[in-house]
């Protein structure tokens, strides 16, 4: 049981910091998206949208390969910090990051190009600077984006495997969050501690799907 | 104290091009039929849209594309008022007040009470935006513009999206600013009755290019820019003194120039007040002599200044003076022709009473 609160507490503290710092790099991110007309912009949408898509494997085994003390990635944060990104809880935020950036990007991304250019263009007549306006207007006015993305992304977080795997392994207290768990408890037989598991992150996610809805009743957005 | 514009904007197919030093007192009206270019003209001003070439307000410069000089909307302290009144949403009246108050960067900044009052907002200052009418989001739309202490304020058509009701009551409103905080306005419309109701002077725009510029009395007179303004609207502005009531048979008369005329009664004006009618072209038939047993009663004698003919069309204009002020009429060119028409004769006038646009007043 400890083996398991201890899991869970990482699984949380991974989906929470990979949230606020998606939340920090994904909103000028999401409003760069929601406001260019520049002719490379779909190709940005791409590559934010790629983690959809890919199978977590592949995004993990390149991870892998960057992260390793070897690649450029791997050696320069070797350097920095005398640490190394494979197998560490670093290295799976960094992963989480990419892996759950669309959940951050684009229900933001929708809620600002929801918000009238007019209401841009008055806040600015009235001396508003373009930050002042982006935090006074835009952002109030996409509050329930910002709800949905952040609550999308916690989750997403929660739920991955593939990645972990592939990056992180199954080091207690470090990167042994509960889908690894859960596989463990499979792979060694204790199909009841995998029936708890499961259940629990079940209603865990209705839940968090039922509140994303809630939210956005009026406001419809993809999460594909 | 004037804005000083050399620009021109493209925006695909169209072409703006303004070069005109309008000064900044009082109300200049941007006239025009609707695709002329006068929002677009608006929108450059306040530094929405990208323009080239130079605009200089007093001594700032707001664009010289040649140095490279584009100041952001944010720095040009100007109040517009967009048709839609864009407010903000997530702010109650209240809010969006205070959002202009805080930002504005003058060192003798808008009273607050001054403003609210002037737009009696007090009542409404807690409601949410959304349970505002038409009419009252345009009080608090013009009420935050004036806040944020504007050097120059601009209007894109503030009443177009209102019915003619709620026009009526937006227009007072719209005269108090203009004479109460006295703030040099652009104002864009195209509707004649709020151009005389509230500009000193005009700028008219047809098809991205200035056609006139000048005093609101003596623009709307010329006849080139009835063919801007359109045939239905076209006519003339006189300036007119009221004589006095005959409340029995319930008319009031005035006078210009050297005619009195009658109108049914206007009980809310007195004798003596001066007011500014208009009198549309087709309204105006002209005699050579001074017919009898006609139901007609307002004859002015005039003298015609000219005749434009339409090749277009079977009408043709014709100017008359009488007194200092002038006329428009609208004639057939066949009747031109028959009654020999020309400059310097003197003819009859006649002017339907029901000719006059009441909202004028």
């Amino acid at each position: 049981m400890g083996d398991l609160l201890t899991a869970i507490t990482l699984t949380a503290k991974l989906a929470g910091v990979t949230t606020l710092l998606l939340l920090l790099i994904g909103t000028p991110l999401a409003w760069w998206l929601a406001r260019s007309k520049r002719w490379f912009k779909p190709f940005v949408e791409a590559v934010t949208a790629l983690p959809l898509v890919l199978p977590p494997t592949v995004l993990g085994f390149y991870l892998l390969l960057l992260f390793s003390p070897e690649a450029w990635l791997g050696s320069a944060w070797v350097e920095l910090t005398g640490s190394t990104l494979t197998f560490s809880f670093t290295g799976l935020v960094f992963a989480s990051m990419l892996y759950s950036m669309p959940f951050m990007v684009q229900p933001l991304q929708t809620a600002f190009e929801a918000v009238d250019d007019e209401l841009m263009h008055a806040a600015a007549s009235l001396g508003a600077t373009p930050l002042d306006a982006f935090f006074s207007v835009a952002c109030p006015l996409a509050l329930r984006g910002f709800l949905s993305a952040c609550i999308l992304t916690f989750a997403h977080t929660v739920g991955e495997f593939g990645v972990v795997l592939m990056v992180g392994g199954s080091l207690p207290g470090e990167t042994r969050v509960i889908s690894i768990v859960l596989y463990e408890y499979v792979e060694t037989l204790r199909f009841d501690d995998a029936h708890d598991l499961a259940l629990l992150l079940v209603v865990f996610s209705f839940v968090v799907l039922s509140t994303v809805y809630l939210l956005n009743r009026r406001l419809r957005f993809r999460i594909t | 104290m004037t804005l000083q514009m050399d620009m021109v904007v493209t925006a695909g197919d169209f072409r703006l091009r303004v070069v005109e030093s309008v000064p900044l007192a009082g109300c200049t009206a941007v006239f025009g039929p609707s695709g002329a270019g006068k929002s677009t003209l608006l929108r450059s001003l306040a530094g929405f849209q990208s323009a080239t070439g130079r605009i200089q307000f007093e001594e700032t410069v707001w664009l010289d594309s040649s140095r490279g000089v584009d100041m952001p909307a944010h720095t040009r302290r100007l109040g517009y008022v967009f048709q839609q009144g864009q407010l903000f949403p997530h702010l109650d009246v209240a809010g969006n007040l205070h959002f202009a108050q805080r930002r504005s960067k003058s060192t003798n900044p808008m009273q607050w009470d001054r403003v609210v009052a002037a737009l009696e907002l007090g009542p409404m200052l807690f409601r949410t935006v959304q349970s505002l009418s038409g009419g009252e989001r345009q009080r608090v739309a013009l009420a935050r513009a004036l806040l944020s202490s504007p050097r120059l304020l601009l209007l894109d058509e503030p009443l177009s999206a209102l019915d003619n009701q709620r026009k009526v009551e937006i227009l007072p409103f719209l005269e108090r600013v203009k004479s109460e905080f006295k703030l040099p306005m652009l104002y864009v419309s195209h509707s004649l009755d709020e151009v005389t109701r509230l500009a000193d002077r005009v700028l008219v725009l047809a098809a991205g290019e200035v056609k006139a510029f000048g005093e609101t009395v003596s623009v709307l007179e010329r006849l080139d820019v009835q063919s801007v303004t359109g045939r239905f609207e076209a006519g003339a502005i006189v300036t007119a003194t009221v004589v006095g009531h005959d409340d029995a048979r319930m008319l009031t008369s005035l006078r210009f120039g050297d005619a009195l005329i009658t109108m049914p009664l206007l009980p809310h004006l007195s004798s003596g007040q001066v007011v500014r009618l208009r009198i549309r072209s087709r309204d105006v038939a002209i005699a050579l002599q001074r017919p009898e047993g006609i139901s007609i009663r307002n004859m002015v004698a005039a003298r015609i200044l000219d005749v434009v003919a339409d090749p277009t069309s079977p009408f043709a204009e014709v100017l008359l003076e009488t007194g200092s002020e002038h006329l428009r009429a609208r004639i057939t060119r066949a009747a031109a022709e028959d009654l020999a028409l020309t400059p310097g004769l003197g003819v009859h006038a006649l002017i339907k009473s029901v000719a006059f646009d009441h909202r004028v007043l």
